[in-house]
């Protein structure tokens, strides 16, 4: 529910330039999604917004303040994989994001803030559709159903910021659609702003209200390192109905587009 | 005719097969106590069955002349208890240290590589110490299970926590995990298994550096007593004794493994288990 600004945001692994100039505003309740060439540095910029990484130059403001450099309970993320806890049930799962915030000591509710809890976190799986596997392990999920629990226990605390990389990557496309409709739904109900990596162009056109390409402007072939990708298009979508993907981006994507999802 | 790779017994040859090389070995005893004991009826080297049925009555069923026990059972529970506090301390250690060290990166940067030094001094070159520091009581014996299993646990388990997905540790913190909770709700369950794994794996080094704490010094004790009969070469008690410490071994294994299961169904489930 929050306004991210980055002022010119810089990232760099030694030699190598990954990002670079990186300008942006994003009001509060944006759902914006991104894509980009494989290893053009998504990931990279979402490890900065969730504070696993800091920006070797330039400014990251979450409403104004400069972001925590260590991931905290205002930005959720949802990983592709390793995004639920193995060994607790569904319930349980759901359930520790509302004891981990609420009890800094032990870590553990009890009584009535426990039963309370208990309630919301059944409230929570239900409207993921989880509500009938309360009792299972991740284990004894699908893809598609481990990934809804991730979503679910991200949201739990209501986060300002919902970050997800590629979290439908590994899911076939039956079960993406269904997924769509969750995220969209569950963002309509919280207003929190997203940012969503996606490798699948159509998705990133029909779920955000913004799309942002990231790619490198200038390439030196003597010195590839020597320049990072940065944001070359940022298309607004909120308003504007259903639109097309643009013919240009589709030639540029296309072979990441259709490559197989990797981890 | 199917190929020797393709060719799987089913239930009942899968455990004849097992007991094949069992009886084998049994049988070639026998046979070879039978011929010594023809030779020479007291023959001590290889006694018979009825030999051992009588040393085994001996010492389970009529009490000692000396201390009116009965000299198994007060081995046995005598070397369990040693074991037990042993593998317990140990385990403690283990957790602990193991868990500051896999989760903390300032605790890993001061105590890995001591732990990694510790690990390297050889247990049973540090027992005299341990006799000169705590005495010949059971301390000392507790004291160097722990010196010889401890550091391993210790590394195994800082291993694991390292191998947790950062993923976890990460989404952790976004759900308001503070360190502390952080070990308590997410690293510490998931290594309890593998504390019982990392346990199960040191069995072995447990027992020896059991019996040999034993035989050195000693009054009562599985270890003690192989040691101690050894002087009238009594092969009808020490035979008896070392199956009964191997079963012993095979039964704590066995329970370490039954109690994983039942303690942790979702760790046989998740990737944690089948690595
Ligand atoms: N810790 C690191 N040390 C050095 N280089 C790194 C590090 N992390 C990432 N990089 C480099 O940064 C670049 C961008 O990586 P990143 O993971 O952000 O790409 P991506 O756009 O998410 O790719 P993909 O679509 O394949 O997931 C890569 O060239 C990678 O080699
Ligand atoms: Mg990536």
């Amino acid at each position: 529910m929050s306004r991210v600004t980055l002022r010119n945001v810089w990232r760099t692994y030694g030699e190598q330039v990954v990002l670079e100039r990186l300008n942006l505003v994003v009001e509060a309740g944006e759902f914006v999604t991104i894509v980009g060439a494989s290893g053009c540095g998504k990931t990279t910029f979402l490890r900065m917004l969730l504070g696993q990484e800091t920006p070797s130059r330039g400014l990251l403001l979450l409403d104004g303040t400069p972001l925590a450099a260590e991931p905290g309970p205002e930005r959720g993320i949802v990983f592709q994989r390793y995004s639920v806890f193995p060994h607790l049930t569904v319930q349980d799962n759901v359930l520790l994001a509302l004891e981990l915030a609420r009890a800094p000591l032990l870590g553990r509710l009890f009584g009535r803030a426990r039963r309370a809890a208990r309630e919301q976190a059944a409230a929570m799986l239900d409207a993921v559709g989880l509500g009938a596997f309360a009792t299972r392990y991740p284990a004894a999920l699908s893809g598609g159903q481990q990934q809804r629990l991730a979503i679910a226990q991200s949201l739990v605390n209501a986060p300002r910021v919902l970050l997800l990389d590629e979290p439908f990557g590994a899911l076939d496309p039956g079960i993406r659609a269904d997924m769509h409709a969750l995220i969209r739904q569950v963002w309509k109900a919280s207003g929190v702003t997203v940012f969503m990596i996606t490798h699948d162009l159509p998705e990133a056109f029909a779920l955000g209200t913004r799309v942002l390409v990231f790619d490198k402007p200038r390439v030196d072939p003597q010195a590839p390192q020597a320049y990072g990708a940065t944001i070359t298009y940022d298309i607004p979508l909120r308003g504007r109905g259903p639109v097309a993907v643009p013919a240009e981006l589709v030639r540029k994507l296309t072979p990441v587009a259709e490559a197989p999802a990797h981890a | 005719m199917p190929r020797l790779v393709n060719r799987h017994p089913d239930r009942i040859s899968r455990l004849l097969l097992g007991l094949l090389p069992f009886l084998l070995v049994l049988a070639v005893y026998l046979l070879a106590s039978a011929e010594r004991l023809a030779a020479n009826p007291n023959d001590k080297l290889l006694p018979g069955f009825a030999a051992f049925g009588a040393a085994i009555w001996r010492m389970a069923a009529l009490p000692s002349e000396r201390s009116g026990e009965l000299l198994l059972w007060a081995d046995t529970m005598a070397s369990l208890a040693r074991l037990a506090w042993g593998l317990g301390i140990s385990a403690a250690i283990g957790l602990v240290v193991g868990i500051v060290n896999g989760v903390i990166p300032l605790a890993r940067a001061g105590l890995s590589p001591f732990v990694a030094g510790l690990s390297l001094i050889p247990p049973m070159a540090v027992l005299p110490i341990l006799f000169i520091v705590f005495g010949l009581g059971e301390v000392s014996k507790v004291a160097l299970i722990v010196i010889g299993i401890a550091p391993v646990i210790v590394r195994d388990l800082q291993a694991r926590a390292l191998e947790l997905p950062v993923e976890l540790i990460v989404k952790a913190q976004t759900l308001g995990a503070n360190t502390w909770t952080l070990i308590l709700r997410v690293v510490l369950p998931q290594l309890l298994p593998r504390l019982l794994d990392a346990l199960r794996l040191s069995l072995g080094g447990a027992w020896l550096f059991l019996i040999a704490a034993e035989a050195i010094a000693a009054s009562e004790g599985l270890g003690y007593r192989i040691f101690l009969v050894r002087r009238y070469l009594a092969m009808d008690v020490i035979l008896p004794y070392v199956a009964w410490i191997t079963l012993l071994a095979f039964a704590i294994d066995w329970a370490l493994r039954l109690l994983s299961r039942r303690a942790f169904p979702w760790f046989a489930a998740s990737a944690g288990g089948g690595r």
